[in-house]
């Protein structure tokens, strides 16, 4: 094993997105010295493709908000099985983490008075996504970017060397973790340009990798996200939280075929754009379920009213909670009153005037004119629902990010618990900076905490990494890794996507015991020098082995909720909402299992009135009846 | 659907040598390059190398020559050519080869560190900056770099000068100066450095960066030019001399990044 190249490190990030970038500045500002992995280069993560904004209750413009309000709306969007602390101090600490990029050079759009504009977004009471037009991730990324290098030139300054204390190894995969007994003892993987071995030894390592959507065929998500987080936490002894919770956005382009999954900012319909089926009906109006009645308009006349006042009407339909809208736009095309690409219209052009189009939504109208020779500005798009995020991952401690595994942190999309669920637009930005500074913490206390003795990788566990990891070159005859992945994606999307029921899921769980077998024979032609087809064939192992936690949980929970629908168990139940499900490896196997759901903090429940908790909690877990008033003797 | 298949001539190579491979993949209505390039991976050639991202023209990272024009391959549908017509990929060119079309950037990267970071007000705590749209606007048109690099590819400073890239940024960081130097809560001077460290003067303002650019923006006339205005004002316009003494800027100009060239 001499031909591994072995690097030490006091921290080492793997992901540099939001919160990967975000956990690794935590780390630096706290004097460790830190490595950031990207399997891209410096700056394309996956977060530059988030659109709408980063939510965070800063009350500029409608002082209304607070961090009280983004909790409660948070948990309704998850349909309360979010992890409740992580979203209390999500809602508490996104407002600074935002002013925190401001002040590292983040250009946000402004109000009239010179503050941070905010946008409205499906399922937020109120404006609240700080926002860059619709290109707000990019405006992030570039943001922690351009501060690791600011910390990178105070470095030089003080070291001579830029790279002495945060480095940034792009294009670099992580295929195992490594530990001594229990403990993270680092981080094994390739250099994707020369295929070269490293080991990256470190005692603290946070998983950073987003999410798993190349495990089905239309996402909005990119080739990154092959679940390497996920399954490298379930490798290492760790376990997954309510796997079974995916979100299919419900507005992507679906024409032409080639782009069949690209993203349709939500912003389109906070900044007034409605939906219509073939009917040109507003077909949402005829979805809006029983829990949120009582916040939407009824009526086309209230809810376009309310975009100019919105204290005296409720909200237009268009802006339930993502997993409502999804489900309605399906059940529009199944009843024939879809597209003419099986999707349905959004129109912004007879809502918006086009100047305000192009200023609000430039991306949109670039996307659109660009790839489809659609102009937004004179006629409706065509849109319909796509695998956009996954809310279960990593179970970690709310407060230090750290998974059952001791070394081990998680912070961003490859967590769960926060989002419940299903996440609200806008959540996913602001839970990177937010969770991301304190996987960071965790991690620089984990350390301080640790003494001399560092934990070391064994050779064994090494030379096992390595032969995994050059098997797929050295083996002749096998599949072409392309066409295995091609069928996990077909497996998902037809038998575990939007709608799922039990007949399905079994027969998703046969296929993949079966695509378990071929990926693991899979065969790469090529060398090890940034070569596509190895690198794909390393990462089925991770997409498998997700996709059967998926399948295995969806399989488990017999009823619907959020980014979870059952046809055959259509109802949301409160039973259910008491459990947790954990994924974990039993040997090879995944093995899954039930665990109860910690409590709400009393005050948390007493945010909420007692009629909306009975929508989703059982009769003991409520807060006692006020007594009723005592009836007057005579009328 | 319409489908035909398409002749694509792509280099095949490493920083050694390489030569164009022909190959014939099929081509369905309303793709683009990479959905092309990704077939031929998938069924005829595994190991080729594309740097790819998001697949949305947002990440900047499958910059290529098609038919030598740089170009997104995400963004360049097969309806731009003639039926019939073969599309010939090559890496781009201003940038070393790692393999087929994957080149080595890292030259970007190093010009990035040397930029001198968004220097704020000190006194200026997060959450108390209060600026106008009006004002953040241009810096923002810059934000929009997707950092793909064509315009660093095609400048001709560089493209056939390698001699001239220690002395020259590039568009893109020159206009990254740009930026720095329009947001309205900076108070560091870059403009000496500008010209003097990062080649401003370099630049003849033939336009083809904003040519290039797939993200529109207009870098020689909204960037680059206004820049050359503000280093030729500084150096011989006295009023402008006597308000940088009396300005929030700081009296000696912000130097380079040490440490950065060895």
């Amino acid at each position: 094993m001499s031909d591994i190249e072995r690097l030490g490190y006091d921290v080492v990030v793997i992901g540099a997105g939001g919160s990967g970038l975000r956990a690794a500045i935590e780390a630096r500002l706290s004097g460790k010295r830190t490595a950031v992995i990207s399997k891209s280069l410096f700056g394309k993560a996956h977060t530059v493709m988030a659109e709408g904004g980063a939510a965070a209750a800063m009350g500029n413009v409608n002082p209304n908000d607070n961090w009280r309000v983004h909790f409660r709306d948070t948990m309704r969007g998850g349909k309360f099985l979010n992890n409740w602390r992580m979203a209390e101090l999500h809602a508490q600490e996104a407002p600074d983490r935002v002013w925190e990029l401001e002040a590292w050079g983040a250009l946000f759009d402004r109000t009239p008075d010179g503050k941070i504009s905010q946008r409205n977004f499906g399922g937020h009471e109120y404006p609240r996504l700080a926002h860059v037009g619709d290109r707000t991730g990019l405006e992030m990324i570039r943001t922690l970017q351009q501060k690791v290098v600011a910390l990178q030139q105070e470095d030089a300054r003080e070291h001579g060397d830029p790279e002495a204390m945060i480095k940034i190894f792009a294009e670099t995969t992580i295929t195992r973790l490594v530990r001594d007994g229990e403990r993270i003892a680092g981080a094994f993987g390739y250099f994707r340009d020369t295929g070269g071995f490293v080991l990256f030894e470190a005692p603290a390592i946070i998983l950073a990798t987003g999410g798993i959507g190349k495990t089905f065929k239309v996402t909005s998500n990119s080739w990154e996200y092959t679940g390497d987080g996920h399954a490298l936490a379930l490798l290492a002894g760790a376990t997954l939280l309510n796997m079974e919770f995916v979100q299919f956005h419900p507005t992507h382009m679906v024409w032409p075929l080639s782009v069949a999954g690209l993203l349709v900012t939500e912003s389109v319909r906070g900044d007034g754009g409605v939906l219509r089926n073939s009917e040109g009906k507003r077909f949402m109006f005829g979805y809006v379920p029983d829990v949120f009645r009582a916040m939407y308009a009824e009526t086309e006349a209230e809810a376009d009213r309310w975009y100019t006042d919105p204290e005296h009407n409720r909200r237009p339909p268009e802006l339930l909670p993502r997993d409502e809208v999804a489900r309605s736009i399906r059940a529009e095309v199944k009843a024939g009153r879809g597209s003419p690409h099986g999707g349905v219209f959004l129109d912004v052009s007879s809502r918006l005037p086009a100047e305000v189009i192009l200023r609000k939504l430039p991306s949109m109208y670039h996307q659109f004119k660009e790839l489809a020779d659609v102009d937004i500005t004179k006629e409706p798009m065509e849109v319909g629902p796509a695998q956009h995020y996954v809310m279960g991952g990593v179970e970690v401690d709310p407060d230090t990010a750290v998974s059952h595994v001791p070394g081990l942190f998680a912070a961003g999309e490859v967590t769960g618990g926060m989002h419940g669920s299903n996440r609200l637009g806008g959540n996913s930005l602001s839970d990177l900076v937010v969770f991301g500074r304190r996987a960071g913490m965790g991690a620089v206390a984990y350390l301080d905490s640790l003494g001399a003795g560092r934990p070391r990788a064994s050779d064994a566990d090494l030379a096992a990494a390595q032969a995994e990891a050059l098997a797929p070159l050295q083996r002749a005859g096998g599949e072409n890794p392309y066409t295995v992945h091609a069928e996990v994606q077909q497996t998902m999307s037809d038998l575990v996507g939007i709608i799922r029921r039990e007949e399905e899921i079994k027969a998703a769980l046969a296929e993949l015991e079966n695509l378990r077998e071929r990926a693991a024979l899979v065969s790469a032609a090529g060398g090890t020098a940034y070569n596509p087809g190895w690198h794909l064939a390393l990462d089925l192992r991770n997409m498998v082995l997700i996709a059967e936690c998926v399948a295995q949980a969806a399989l488990e929970r017999q009823e619907s909720r959020g980014g979870h629908t059952r046809d055959d168990f259509p109802q949301m139940s409160a039973q259910w909402r008491k459990v947790n499900l954990i994924c974990s490896l039993d040997g090879d196997r995944v093995a899954l299992r039930r665990q109860p759901m910690a409590p709400m903090r009393a005050d948390l429940m007493a945010l909420f009135e007692r009629d909306e908790l009975a929508k989703y909690y059982t009769d003991e877990e409520l807060p006692p009846a006020p007594a009723a008033a005592p009836a007057e003797e005579s009328h | 659907m319409a489908s035909t298949t398409v002749t694509l001539r792509v280099w095949r190579g490493d920083a050694g040598q390489g030569e164009l491979t022909e190959y014939q993949v099929l081509a369905n209505e309303g793709e683009v390059v990479l959905d092309i390039l990704h077939r031929l991976q998938a069924t005829q050639a595994g190991d080729l190398a594309v740097r790819w991202n998001c697949k949305a023209g947002k990440c900047g990272s499958c910059s290529m020559e098609i038919n030598g024009r740089p170009r997104l391959a995400c963004m360049t549908r097969m309806n731009l050519f003639e039926p019939g017509e073969p599309i010939t990929l090559t890496p781009i060119r201003t940038f070393p080869v790692i393999r087929d079309l994957v080149t080595d950037v890292s030259f970007n990267y190093a010009k990035a560190m040397e930029i001198p970071s968004f220097t704020p007000d000190p006194a200026v705590k997060p959450g108390e900056f209060r600026m106008q749209q009006a004002d953040v606007q241009r810096s923002q048109e810059f934000r929009k770099c997707i950092e793909c690099f064509l315009c660093q590819n095609v400048c001709h400073v560089i493209r056939d000068h390698p001699e001239n890239e220690r002395a020259f940024a590039g568009p893109r960081f020159l206009m990254r100066v740009a930026e720095l130097e329009m947001h309205p809560a900076d108070t560091a001077d870059r403009r000496e450095i500008a010209q003097e460290d990062f080649g401003l003067g370099f630049c003849n303002i033939t336009k083809c960066c904003t040519e290039v650019c797939p993200e529109n923006i207009k870098i020689t006339d909204n960037a680059l030019i206004p820049m050359k205005e503000r280093v030729v004002g500084r150096k011989y316009d006295p009023l402008v001399w006597l308000g940088s003494k009396i300005s929030r800027r700081p009296h000696h100009d912000t130097p380079a990044v040490p440490g950065q060239r060895s």
